[in-house]
């Protein structure tokens, strides 16, 4: 095994050398590593062009784009194995798992790195600060005004959501329900459950238009719901009288939007996603602000984050898509 | 693959190779040697951080726990039969393992379970082999479905994550200095498999039965239990990598170690062993491990796309079983 005495070998030499060499980093740009689930997603190639954004703005920062071929968690701890070897000044990951990263973070913050996560979140033992791209209030208000805003003298909406136990849309509803009395005029009549099945959504979007004949809009939480409730409002011929509006993927939402089924919906945005999280990794690297719970984080154009006792912050509120940009993000995600 | 060899053109192949054996697979080695040390070269000068002690200490966890499996898959190959299952024994032998540190078992019980299941699983491919004398091939690809199935029924989209603290030890623990743990067990089993393969009986009645598993049965070589056992071996070092690999991720997924069987037969066949059995070492695959490994690992550093790297070890892999073939039209 002759190699294995060279590997190591050469490698006590060099540490030496290398420990030497560091002194000169200084002057090196910052170097951000952002890590996504894996290389090839429309999603992620939209977060890389918001860090390079970021970096542009910043000025003396080199953004690694990195990330496994295949969604594994063992293919991400090879890539942070390599930066941690590179020592980069900052990773921000968006996380295939969320506890197998964490023996491997918490090295890259052993050796100095600064360590984010963005979008998909890593336990809190495994990074300093975890971006969320929206917070449930937010969504809660998002959903209720963008029906609102189309609706000026007020009107009846209903409500399209997924089953009546997900978690998520459960506690979306409820917050719009806590912001309701600030549009005054929208009367929520119902809400429906489509199981998140484009079929029975279809159905349950038919039904709410038989039953409420002057209904004005649907607000559909849920990517499968707000798809099918446009059609139905296609399929009825009742474009122009109900605007169906809520949570949807610009792909997946731009014949809609084409047709004025939906005038608008909303979804996080992937540029201004990729934009935070280089914003937020410099100010952490370069030590000009501490991920403390509670604190507040400058982030560029996208305003400041705040932490919650778990060094978690949401980034704003969800961006809204109409016909002025949905061209732009449909071939994105 | 064992008709192939019984196959009366194809046998004398074995027996022409068998001649000239000594000579080749040196040579074999010695190539692999050049190419490894070449690799290293040629990254430190690529990358100011490749000659850094713990950057190559890291680096050595890309391959030691799939070279582990390498080692016995070396030996179910050289007899001419596969395992395409070992990934999935993995997430099985994780799966068990994270139920039974939920249920509040400590570290012997966990490494007893990931080991047994691999067993299990072991023996039940071996069995259907070796008994039931289906093709390996088909029965793995079988398996493989079979067993990370299991895993997927039990955890869903779910994770076991309730390790206990001195579990971590085996993925994550350093023996000295920048020697890991995994590292050490690495060297170890290539010792262990160097010594079963090249200077036992068992070790020549592998060999024998990978070249003429017909001739073997008559010389007194009971073909069915070597592979049996072979099969044992392989579900038992897979549950050595198992333990290794979920005590350094710290969590089980029913996704852990996905598509590692493909990178364990590259290893082995990069390693000289020959997929149609009969031939091969075990040096070769310890350095084919080390060649993947900074392979990676330098294009690692050099933030080259996973993708990119795929196609380089791909394109190594056809240019190693296809070297022999133009080398002997090249002769003749």
């Amino acid at each position: 095994m002759t190699l294995t005495r060279r590997l190591f070998g050469g490698a006590a030499m060099a540490a030496a050398l290398l420990a030497g060499g560091a002194a000169q980093a200084q002057e090196d740009p910052i170097r951000i590593a952002l890590v996504v689930k894996a290389l090839g997603i429309g999603f992620f190639e939209a977060a890389a062009k918001g860090a390079e954004e970021a970096a542009e703005e910043l000025g003396n920062v080199e953004v690694i784009y990195t990330g496994p071929t295949d969604t594994t968690a063992e293919g991400q701890i090879e890539v942070i194995n390599s930066l941690i070897a590179q020592q980069v000044d900052a990773i921000a990951v968006s996380a295939n798992d969320t506890d197998a990263l964490v023996p491997a973070l918490k090295k890259a913050m052993q050796r100095g790195i600064t360590v984010i996560s963005w979008d998909s979140g890593v336990a809190p033992e495994g990074r300093q600060l975890h971006l969320n791209p929206s917070s449930n209030p937010l969504i809660g208000n998002m959903i209720i005004k963008m029906a609102a805003d189309e609706l000026p003298e007020g009107g009846k909406v209903a409500v399209l959501s997924a089953t009546t136990t997900s978690t998520n849309q459960n506690i979306w509803i409820e917050e719009m329900n806590k912001v309701l009395g600030d549009y005054e005029g929208i009367e929520v009549v119902g809400t429906v459950y489509g199981d998140d099945l484009a079929d029975k959504s279809y159905r349950e979007a038919t039904g709410l238009m038989q039953t409420y004949p002057d209904l004005d809009a649907i607000i559909a939480p849920t990517s499968v719901g707000i798809v099918a409730a446009a059609r139905a409002v296609e399929d009825a011929g009742k474009i122009g009288e109900v605007n169906v509006t809520g949570l949807g993927l610009p792909s997946e939402m731009a014949g809609a939007i084409a047709s004025g089924a939906s005038k608008s919906f909303a979804i996080w945005n992937p540029i201004d996603l990729g934009y935070s999280a280089t914003y937020l990794a410099y100010q952490l690297a370069t030590e000009a602000a501490e991920a403390a719970p509670g604190a507040s984080i400058p982030m560029g154009r996208m305003g400041t984050l705040t932490l919650d006792e778990n060094a978690e912050g949401a980034m704003a509120d969800p961006f809204v898509y109409d016909a002025s940009n949905i061209d732009a993000f449909k071939d994105i995600f | 693959m064992s008709d192939l060899s019984t196959d009366p053109s194809v046998r004398q192949i074995p027996d022409r190779l068998q001649s000239r054996s000594a000579r080749l697979l040196q040579s074999w080695e010695l190539l692999l040697l050049i190419v490894a040390i070449a690799i290293f070269i040629a990254n430190s000068f690529a990358s100011p951080y490749f000659l850094n002690a713990w950057n190559l200490s890291d680096a050595t966890f890309n391959f030691t726990e799939k070279a582990m499996i390498a080692f016995a898959m070396a030996l179910l190959i050289v007899s001419g039969e596969i395992d395409l299952s070992v990934a999935s024994i993995i997430a099985l032998a994780s799966t068990a393992m994270g139920a039974a540190a939920t249920a509040g078992f400590g570290t012997p019980a966990l490494v007893l379970v990931g080991l047994v299941t691999g067993l299990l699983c072991g023996a039940f491919n071996g069995t259907l082999v070796t008994r039931l004398g289906l093709p390996s091939i088909v029965v793995t690809i079988g398996t493989m479905s079979l067993f990370r199935g299991i895993s997927y029924i039990v955890l869903g989209d779910g994770a076991y994550r309730s390790y206990p603290a001195d579990f971590t030890y085996f993925g994550q623990g350093y023996v000295f200095w920048v020697i890991s743990f995994e590292f050490v067990l690495f060297v170890l089993f290539a010792l262990v498999y160097y010594v079963l393969l090249h200077r036992t009986n068992f070790g020549r009645a592998i060999f024998a039965i990978g070249n003429n598993p017909t001739a073997a049965q008559f010389s007194g070589i009971r073909v069915g239990r070597v592979k049996f056992t072979l099969f044992l071996l392989t579900g038992l070092m897979s549950g050595v990598a198992a333990i290794c690999l979920t005590s350094r991720l710290g969590s089980t997924r029913p996704s852990i170690g996905f598509g590692w069987e493909l990178e364990v037969v590259t290893m082995v066949v990069l390693g000289g062993i020959s997929i149609l059995g009969g031939s091969g070492s075990i040096p070769g695959v310890v350095i084919a491990a080390f060649v993947m490994g900074l392979v990676t690992f330098g294009l690692g550093l050099l933030n080259v796309p996973g993708i990119v790297m795929s196609i380089f070890i791909g394109c190594m892999l056809i240019g190693v079983i296809a070297l022999p073939r133009l080398w002997k039209m090249w002769r003749s």
